[in-house]
């Protein structure tokens, strides 16, 4: 069962925002197709809509397992070098990045 | 500003609360929990959010936030399950934190705090959740870049929050103190400000007096004691107090106070309408925990400050003042409780407490445990004092010396040659060489002027230092001189 495609679910405006918050900058083509992959993710998705879930508690995890924790025991740390190493840039044993203005 | 307008309006204050817990590891990782080390030496690739990597909570961390929750009356809730906090910031490398967004640990809890007429009001405690601390950040004046040290990341963090049920900063300040009060009696946390382990945002809406609807709020940060809270909250209720008389609308914003200049300045920053878009954790499992193992946790809650407070003023008679004092410090409260089980003086010991040795404790910035006075030591010189071994001053040099050498009383007391001679065959002698040097005094007090029996017992007490007692010296005197 098809539904009709009607009103848009996603705008570019969405897209923008979303892509804002996640930091990622894109061109007029890729903002153009993206907002088409997802407004059609989203009209597959919707056919979820047509199952009555009004007995069904919402469902956060899909694995049937709980508890699970560890003891509070040290383990080793990386050494400063090695988690250093993954630094773009660093400075004194700091890992050091653009100024973020407070 | 005139009273009418303060009487005008009512200041509607909830405070958010984040506590460091103090285990030994992270929250997620097995990387060491501790301040101070060097920077990124207490880092993984768990709480350096590498990929492939698996958080696996601590079950101390659980069991400290559930210990918290009890203690201050929530309930447990039945399902609890982490989220993800999505937003970007260099001291947080997996680009979200892990947090609790509708299944809290806990909800619905209280905290009382003193009222007027020796009342209480309860505060109400909306929830109370876990999540990881951030990784701290250096603003390198004058560079064009920061400094990230990623140890703090994984710390963990509850956080408690309370309805908007305080209506003015001083009844914030004593939440704030209550609550510290209270979570430093359950030692699960430093609670300390100015290190960071104790954390405080402000909420803040003024509306009129009697209006049901509440005014438009500003959220203040950058406090760091309780003291700047306080004084954060009287200036901005002002501030808010000033624009509505003038006519102005209150814009709903975060505000950071400024210590130097004792105000709280809008960050005018870009900030984007917060939207965190927070989804369940895929990597952690949920938790539904037994009532049994809550039961356990309740069961190991020691007495609280509140109660220990009615229990030293009717076990130990003191005072609503001592009572309250001695209480201010679980290990303080601890120290009294052995003192007066070792000598049942307690109105004696709460005043050595109250003086010396609170005087010790803030000049030193110490803690009682830090201190080489024990209870012993303590009442073995409070004892002494009421034997007439010690003299007062005798006593306090005694003090002093334990304090410094961690000696113990009676080694520092023979050693420093401090108790008082009683010996009445040694002082009499000192007495008879007295009345000799001074023969015109003792004419004097033989023909009844006994005022002047205390110039006697002065010279003797030159004569031997100080250390003779100067009450057998005068009992000596007039039995010599006018028996
Ligand atoms: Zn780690």
């Amino acid at each position: 069962m098809i539904k009709t495609k009607g009103s848009k679910i996603v705008t570019q405006d969405d897209v923008r925002y979303i892509a804002s918050l996640s930091r990622i900058s894109l061109r007029d083509e890729e903002m153009a197709r993206l907002t088409r992959n997802l407004e059609d993710i989203l009209h597959y998705v919707r056919k979820l809509e047509e199952v009555d879930v009004r007995h069904i508690e919402p469902t956060s995890h899909v694995l049937p397992l709980k508890n699970v924790y560890r003891e509070d025991r040290m383990r080793p740390s990386l050494t400063r070098e090695d988690a250093l190493q993954i630094a773009v840039q660093q400075h004194e044993g700091f890992f050091k990045v653009p100024k973020v203005i407070q | 500003m005139n009273q009418v307008v303060q009487q005008k309006y009512e200041t509607v204050i909830g405070l958010e609360v984040h506590l460091q817990l103090k285990t030994e590891t992270k929250i997620f990782c097995g990387c060491a929990n501790v301040f101070g080390r060097e920077p990124n030496a207490q880092v993984c690739p768990v709480c350096l959010g590498l990929p492939g990597t698996l958080p696996v909570l601590n079950k101390k961390a659980l069991a400290y936030a559930m210990k918290a929750a009890l203690a201050l009356n929530c309930q447990i809730n039945s399902f609890i399950k982490f989220d993800r906090k999505n937003y970007y910031y260099p001291d947080l490398p997996k680009g979200y934190q892990i947090s609790q967004y509708d299944n809290p640990i806990a909800s619905h809890g209280y905290l009382e705090i003193p009222a007027e007429d020796g009342r209480v009001k309860r505060i109400t405690i909306k929830r109370a959740h876990l999540e990881e601390d951030a990784g701290k950040l250096i603003h390198d004046e004058g560079t064009n870049s920061s400094l990230v040290d990623y140890n703090r990341t994984g710390t963990p963090l509850m956080e408690i929050v309370t309805e908007p049920d305080l209506r003015s900063s001083q009844e914030a300040y004593d939440y704030l103190q209550n609550l510290k009060l209270t979570l430093q009696y359950l030692n699960v946390s430093d609670c300390d400000m100015e290190k960071g382990s104790l954390r405080c945002d402000a909420n803040i809406s003024i509306r009129e007096t009697g209006d049901p609807c509440l005014g438009t709020k500003t959220e203040l940060k950058n406090m760091n004691s309780f003291k700047a809270v306080k004084a954060a909250l009287e200036f901005e209720e002002r501030r808010q107090q000033k624009a509505l008389e003038s006519g102005e609308r209150i814009v709903q914003e975060t505000r950071l106070w400024d210590e130097g200049r004792g105000a709280t300045v809008s960050m005018r920053s870009k900030e984007e309408a917060h939207d965190y878009r927070y989804f369940p954790e895929p990597d952690l499992v949920p938790f539904v925990v037994d009532e049994g193992v809550i039961d356990t946790i309740r069961r190991s809650i020691p007495e609280l400050p509140q109660q220990k407070y009615k229990r030293f003023r009717s076990e130990y008679k003191l005072s609503d003042y001592d009572a309250n004092i001695m209480v201010q410090d679980a290990d303080v409260a601890n120290f009294f409780e052995a003192c007066a089980r070792l000598y049942p003086q307690p109105k004696k010991i709460c005043n050595w407490i109250q003086g010396p040795l609170l005087q010790e404790l803030n000049a030193r910035k110490a803690h009682v445990r830090d201190l080489r006075m024990t209870p012993e030591y303590l009442t073995t010189i409070i004892r002494k004092t009421d034997e007439n071994v010690l003299s007062n001053l005798a006593a306090k040099e005694a003090f002093q010396h334990v304090m410094e050498t961690g000696k113990s009383a009676d080694e520092v007391i023979e050693q420093k040659g401090l108790a008082q001679v009683s010996d009445s065959g040694i002082l009499e002698s000192v007495v008879e060489e007295v009345i000799r040097d001074n023969e015109k005094v003792a004419g004097q007090i033989r023909e009844g002027k006994e005022s002047a029996v205390g110039f006697l017992v002065g010279q003797a007490m030159r004569k031997t230092q100080g250390k003779a007692n100067p009450k057998i010296l005068g009992e000596l005197i007039r039995r010599r001189l006018l028996a």
